[in-house]
């Protein structure tokens, strides 16, 4: 498999060169940067269109079609359209608050965006603790929604709030307990070499068979809740709440909490691919020599792509299928069956481990 | 290295929420109306602030949730060395784990998980 770092540290090579460590390391940074923001926006719109477009489908309509062929263009209008609209802060909001929601909300989803990883060596951020980390900062999304929430000083904002609140950090426990599942049968928490480790030994949906099958499922439920999405969506249903947290904002402030709800739904698919699905590892199947040499020759990042790809569409198809359920209904799904669901299955991932009945 | 890339996706992340949210001030139009400056919630004037009391449901969850979300934290490290901790390591987080289930039973229990 071609890595990434030969790329990296060529460029690095390249520019120590010519000027002192402190200014290529500062231009790195500025190219890193550029690239975060470009693929953040790329994907936030490929998502909105493949959405929009799924939606259609699922209810047997065409969906965008006037704006481009196809409707293509149809989303990048609307965010010319969002950033051309008035920007309102209410009288009796808290506009400090108000204005700093965006911010958590935002900053959470690209950092988060940054851990994933795209090749061997492609990744921005590659801590040892890398699993812990991104749960760590991947729950900083949820202050942003509480303060949105709060800081509106309207009901149907402060009930959407709440609701998400209660809904995301319940559901962050079964997104942590699968994690943990994962990584007792890795035996690392860095995403790189997590990535690494099933390139060589297979995916780890395969290597852990009943209770990596098992983690993988529950980790599609809660992570489609973690995003607001499916038939979790109750913090902002439509029907009853307006929009929810983010009714009291306008313009381009509404357009952030647009992005990274698709963002989230982009990271909690790669999380699930890298982690469950083997990230940028290529399918291999013991005993093909040929078939695998072939698998080989496709690059990882369209391993990774595809994967992603594919568990989203399975989440928006769950979204369009099933109607929206209660906030009771919603906790005790997650405390009375998730959680000792997913304690049940630690601990049998614990035995098959120690016992060495893994693949 | 980590750290500083770390520290450039955070200010990406505020700079790209700064300049976007400058420039749409700058090319969006702008009006003043007393109206306008109303919450949105049903047409007429809205009653009293929203900055109220709220249900106990929501806080006795987070409270629930603040005590399992430790408890993951205690096990990441134990995942990790798992199998150089061996059979010693298992049972001592069986027994951390029954005694967990045993907080989560006496919740449920006593009803704190029922929505009433």
């Amino acid at each position: 498999m071609f890595n990434f770092n030969i790329v990296s540290s060529w460029i690095h090579g390249l520019l120590t060169g010519v000027m002192p460590e402190w200014a290529a390391i500062l231009i790195e940074s500025i190219v890193v940067a550029l690239v975060i923001i470009t693929l953040y926006a790329i994907f936030a719109i490929l998502l909105i269109y493949m959405e929009r477009k799924i939606c259609a489908f699922f209810q047997c309509r065409l969906g965008p079609m006037r704006v481009g062929p196809y409707g293509t263009i149809q989303v990048l209008s609307d965010v010319l359209k969002m950033m051309t609209k008035e920007v309102i802060n209410l009288r009796q909001t808290d506009h400090f608050l108000h204005n700093m929601a965006p911010f958590l909300v935002v900053t959470a989803s690209m950092v988060t965006f940054a851990c994933l990883p795209w090749n061997a060596g492609a990744q921005i951020i590659d801590f040892n603790v890398g699993v812990f980390f991104f749960l760590a900062i991947s729950s900083l999304g949820v202050v942003g929604i509480l303060l949105a929430g709060w800081s509106s000083n309207n009901k149907y904002s402060l009930i959407g709030a709440m609701r998400s609140g209660a809904q995301i950090i319940s559901y962050e426990l079964s997104i942590g307990m699968t994690m943990l599942t994962m990584i007792c049968l890795t035996g690392t928490m860095s995403f790189s070499e997590i990535c690494a480790q099933q390139a060589t030994e297979g995916w780890n949906i395969f290597r852990g068979h009943l209770p990596a099958v098992i983690a993988f499922l529950i980790y599609l439920v809660a992570g489609n809740a973690e995003c607001n999405r499916g038939p979790f969506d109750l913090p902002e249903s439509e029907s009853e709440l307006t929009a929810g947290y983010h009714t009291e904002y306008s313009g381009m402030h509404f357009g952030y909490y647009y992005l990274a709800e698709y963002l989230n739904l982009f990271i909690c698919a790669g999380m699930a691919s890298t982690i469950f699905l083997g990230g940028w590892a290529p399918l291999h199947i013991a005993g093909l020599d040929g078939f695998n040499m072939v698998m080989d020759y496709i690059p990882g990042a369209v391993w990774f792509i595809g994967k992603t790809f594919f568990v989203v569409f399975l989440l928006m198809w769950l979204r369009w299928t099933f109607p929206r359920l209660r906030i009771d209904q919603i906790l005790s799904l997650e405390w009375k069956y998730l959680v000792p669901i997913s304690m049940i299955n630690l601990i049998l991932m614990a035995l098959i481990v120690s016992f060495g009945l893994h693949f | 290295m980590n750290f500083t890339l770390f520290v450039t996706a955070l200010l990406t992340g505020i700079s790209f929420v700064a300049v976007v949210t400058i420039l749409a001030r700058l090319i969006s139009p702008r009006s003043f109306n007393a109206q306008k400056e109303e919450p949105y919630e049903c047409g007429i004037p809205t009653r009293g602030r929203s900055w109220m009391q709220f249900r106990v449901g929501y806080y006795l969850f987070a409270i629930l949730f603040l005590m399992f979300d430790v408890e993951t934290m205690f096990l990441f490290p134990w995942a990790v060395v798992m199998r150089s901790l061996g059979p010693a390591g298992l049972l001592s987080v069986l027994f951390f784990l029954f005694i967990l289930v045993l907080g989560l039973a006496y919740a449920w229990r006593k009803g704190a998980l029922k929505w009433q």
